[in-house]
């Protein structure tokens, strides 16, 4: 008698610790959608068509309110660090592309208001590239462009 | 389970820096090995920063951000002894959260 009911409530415990998973497994999905991973913008091969993957119809403007830093020769493809700012008013987001790596966009960062418009991080570069940087600001599109000259390249074998 | 990120969150003036070290191997898929074969891409897709359950920083990366990505960017309305949580997501569907306590 007394067994059984311990069978019993071992079952349930084990029947509740499933339906926790399954609710966890469900809610999963679910935010991850909310920010999907734009796969069209990292596909693309050049500046423009970025701009059109991620929305925008009108091309992009050359702006010097937008200042990338890092070193004019990359010894090390692998590891080339990054500092894009913005001085452009209302900036969305930055994205950050480098023309010859075989996808041209390397990130993007979304801006949420009261956040820097200015981000640092350090992506690969497989050559010698123009580097651009993408600046949505009030709705619109900007960038500026600088050649970093890179000596190993740090795409591939 | 990847290793646990560094994060590092200090008051700059009136606003809060916070520096990321994660540690992923970010394969960008074109790489081969010794056999020829090629890696199959493996990188961090989705990053997110929270303060306070806002967030403050998203951000979306391709396989050409370098291994161990590193970020640093700065917000405001944060104070010392307060929180910043950090989450990225992989291609694989992995995940990682770790948070650090502004100082």
């Amino acid at each position: 008698m007394n067994d059984d009911r311990r069978r019993v409530l071992k079952g349930t415990g084990g029947m509740a610790v499933m339906g926790l998973a399954v609710a966890a497994g469900l809610l999963k999905p679910q935010a991850a959608s909310a920010q999907a991973w734009n796969k069209e913008a990292f596909a693309t091969k050049n500046v423009n068509d970025t701009v059109k993957a991620m929305g925008g119809s009108s091309g992009a403007a050359e702006s010097k309110d937008i200042v990338i830093s890092s070193p004019d020769i990359a010894e090390n493809g692998a590891v080339v660090p990054f500092t894009v700012t913005s001085r452009l008013p209302k900036t969305e987001s930055i994205a950050l592309l480098v023309e010859k790596n075989p996808n041209a966009l390397a990130a993007s960062f979304d801006i949420p208001a009261g956040t820097e418009a200015g981000v640092t991080t350090r992506v690969k570069m497989g050559q010698t590239s123009n580097v651009t940087a993408l600046v949505k600001a009030d709705g619109k599109f900007y960038y500026t462009t600088k050649e970093v000259k890179v000596t190993i390249g740090g795409c591939g074998g | 389970m990847a290793d646990p990120m560094k994060i590092r969150a200090s008051m700059s003036g009136d606003k809060v820096e916070v520096k990321v070290l994660m540690s992923h191997d970010m394969e960008t898929g074109q790489r081969k090995n010794s056999k020829g074969e090629t890696v199959p891409a493996h990188f961090i897709q989705h990053v997110s920063a929270t303060h306070n359950g806002k967030v403050v920083l998203s951000a979306q990366w391709g396989p050409a951000v370098s291994k161990n990505p590193f970020l640093s960017f700065k917000f405001a309305g944060g104070k010392a002894g307060e929180k910043v949580q950090i989450t990225w997501t992989d291609n694989k569907g992995e995940k990682r959260s770790d948070e650090a306590t502004i100082s």
